[in-house]
């Protein structure tokens, strides 16, 4: 099935590649006018890139703490409803969270995040843009929201596992709570961890319908990202925006050939994902109890 | 018999324990009554005073009443689901880390209750160490890392220290010679003997005054048995053990004491020749005998 969608998806993308060769990877225009055709991806792969980036930069800690919350700390009274409403998060379609974005939310992270941040810390070359709220930093932000019950509940599924003799045998050692998870269930779940962040990863980076809402939806060299608060592009969010109204064969082409490069990174960022997993349960023998 | 101060106390030298430890004091007292050498009936090192133990509603144990004697090994012994490892885990503290589970009473470490309610339970730990019934050494770290873990988990960052104690304490479990060029293999890879000296070699680093063993045996080989029960008669010269066991030939080769316990309740103590010879209760002479358990 993968190799079928993988084989007819290259060969959609095959005319691209030839007319732009290794240009269409590293260029930024994006030009779909009769005659001056002219398609590069990077805009796109960068925008694609940076959201995903700073959703797993706010959503792995965040869905770590929960985790730990919900296995380590909380007692039961309050972690089965936590890990109840966190699920119940997972099963919110990604448009709701899109519209919620789009009409809500946005403001918020605009006149909360981004605003002080603007106007304390412009200085810095990534803060200075005034901020308008359809940008890559609300995207990374509304999809880490997307991607934190995904990975908290993996992660908590992970901590799980963790044998309590484990725990015990840094306790004994007079280690504090703190020191047993440094100690014992860090070290033992730290693939599985990973592995589970990348699973968040593969999420954020195919995501299209929240992202193409929230963005901006810039083309072009333009769409290169030149602060947080700049307009920009996934290349999933492209596609979908263009997919639609392709203007010619070549353009089609170019569409697929965005597909094609999501496709591969999304492939590897999962075999990544699955090779750390298998490792960890390799690295254990008989760790599970 | 060798005296105490071939154990450094690691307190004095690094103070891993905190300057501010509430049970620095005792250490030097120990040192003191380790004197008394000649008395023929020596000290007492842990008084168990009434303890009960609960699992939810749940009684585990009823009012214990036990003196473990300093620097000799004390057996606990009794048909399963009697409440050894309940005990066993009273004396570090450890029971009421189980959800649920709580525990009264007095463990009096040389004259310190470690029940009282300014006692850190942590603190606790580090003086009274623990092997548990199945190896668990740290699956990530190497056979040296695991050995160095307490040291490192109670801030201890002197590097030359840290690898002097983990020699000391490697020979100590009777693994240095088997290891000691392959420090940095995983402690996985080890056998389940070696695996379980590691975890006493980890447990010695801390250089603990009590060591609680519950069962530590039972999921080995007869050769990698008799190499702890060996190991059991080195260290109870400088350290005091309780051992928990099934096999009542283990309490016999081992312990100078022996205690039987039954359905939560203690039913005998004494010195072990006594306990299995001249038993003064009906229920302990039948389990020494064979006839249930
Ligand atoms: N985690 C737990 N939750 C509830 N009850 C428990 C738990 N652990 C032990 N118990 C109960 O407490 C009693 C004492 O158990 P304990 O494990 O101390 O026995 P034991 O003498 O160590 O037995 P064994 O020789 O089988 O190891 C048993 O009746 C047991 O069912
Ligand atoms: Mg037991």
């Amino acid at each position: 099935m993968l190799i079928l969608v993988a084989f007819a998806v290259g060969e959609g993308a095959l005319p691209i590649f030839s007319q732009e060769g290794f240009q269409f990877i590293t260029g930024t225009d994006w030009n779909a006018v009769y005659g001056r055709e002219s398609f590069g991806a990077l805009p796109y792969i960068i925008g694609t890139l940076l959201s995903s980036a700073i959703a797993m930069a706010i959503g792995v800690p965040i869905s770590l703490g929960i985790a730990i919350f919900v296995t380590e700390m909380a007692p039961h009274r309050i972690s089965t409803p936590l890990s109840f409403v966190v699920e119940l998060l997972a099963a919110v379609p990604s448009i709701i969270y899109g519209l919620w974005a789009l009409f809500v939310f946005r403001f918020w992270i605009r006149d909360l995040i981004e605003r002080p941040l603007y106007e304390h810390l412009s200085w810095i070359p990534f803060f200075d843009k005034t901020p308008f709220g359809l940008d890559i930093f609300t995207a990374g932000i509304v999809l880490s929201i997307m991607i934190i019950p995904i990975i908290s509940s993996i992660t908590r599924e992970i901590l799980r596992v963790v044998p309590n003799s484990q725990r015990e045998a840094a306790y004994s050692l007079g280690a504090t709570r703190w020191g047993t998870l440094r100690t014992a269930v860090f070290p033992y779940a730290r693939s599985g961890i990973l592995g589970a962040s990348f699973l968040g990863l593969g999420r954020a980076i195919g995501e299209t319908i929240l992202v193409t809402m929230i963005i901006g939806n810039a083309i072009g060299p333009a769409a290169i990202p030149t602060t947080l608060f700049s307009q920009g592009q996934s290349l999933a969010s492209l596609i979908a925006n263009e997919f639609n109204e392709a203007a010619s064969d070549l353009h089609l082409s170019a569409l697929i050939g965005l597909g094609a490069i999501l496709l591969l990174l999304s492939m590897v960022i999962n075999i990544g994902a699955r090779l750390m997993v298998s490792r960890m349960v390799k690295a254990v023998p008989g760790g599970r109890e | 018999m060798p005296a105490k101060e071939t154990i450094k106390p690691v307190s004095e030298a690094t103070g891993p324990m905190g300057e501010s430890s509430p049970l620095k004091e005792i250490s030097v007292r120990t040192v003191e009554t380790t004197k008394r050498i000649d008395e023929p009936q020596r000290r007492s090192k842990v008084s168990i005073k009434g303890i009960n133990a609960w699992f939810g509603s749940k009684q585990a144990l009823k009012n214990i009443n036990l003196e473990i004697e300093e620097n000799a090994a004390t057996a606990f012994m009794g048909p399963s689901g009697c409440g050894k490892t309940t005990l066993i885990r009273c004396l570090n503290r450890m029971h009421e880390m189980t959800p649920g589970a709580k525990a009264n009473g007095q463990v009096i470490l040389d004259g310190i209750d470690i029940y009282d309610k300014s006692i850190d339970p942590v603190v606790i730990k580090r003086r009274i160490g623990m092997v548990f019934q199945k190896p668990n050494p740290f699956p990530t770290m190497s056979i040296f890392d695991n050995v160095a873990a307490g040291l490192k988990l109670n801030g201890v960052k002197d590097k030359k220290l840290i690898k002097e104690i983990v020699e000391e304490s490697l020979e100590g479990a009777g693994l240095w010679e088997e290891v000691k060029n392959e420090l940095d293999k995983p402690g996985m890879g080890l056998s389940g003997g070696q695996q379980q000296r590691l975890c006493i070699a980890r447990a010695l680093a801390m250089q603990p005054e009590v060591l609680l063993m519950d069962e530590p045996t039972s999921a080995l080989d007869p050769i990698a048995s008799f190499k702890i029960e060996e190991l059991v008669h080195q260290l109870k010269k400088h350290l005091t053990i309780i051992i928990v066991t099934h096999n009542m030939q283990q309490a016999a080769r081992v312990a100078d004491h022996a205690a039987f316990m039954y359905l939560g309740e203690m039913i005998e103590y004494g010195k072990t020749l006594q306990i299995f010879q001249y038993p003064k209760q009906e229920l302990t002479e039948k389990f020494v005998s064979g006839k249930f358990g």
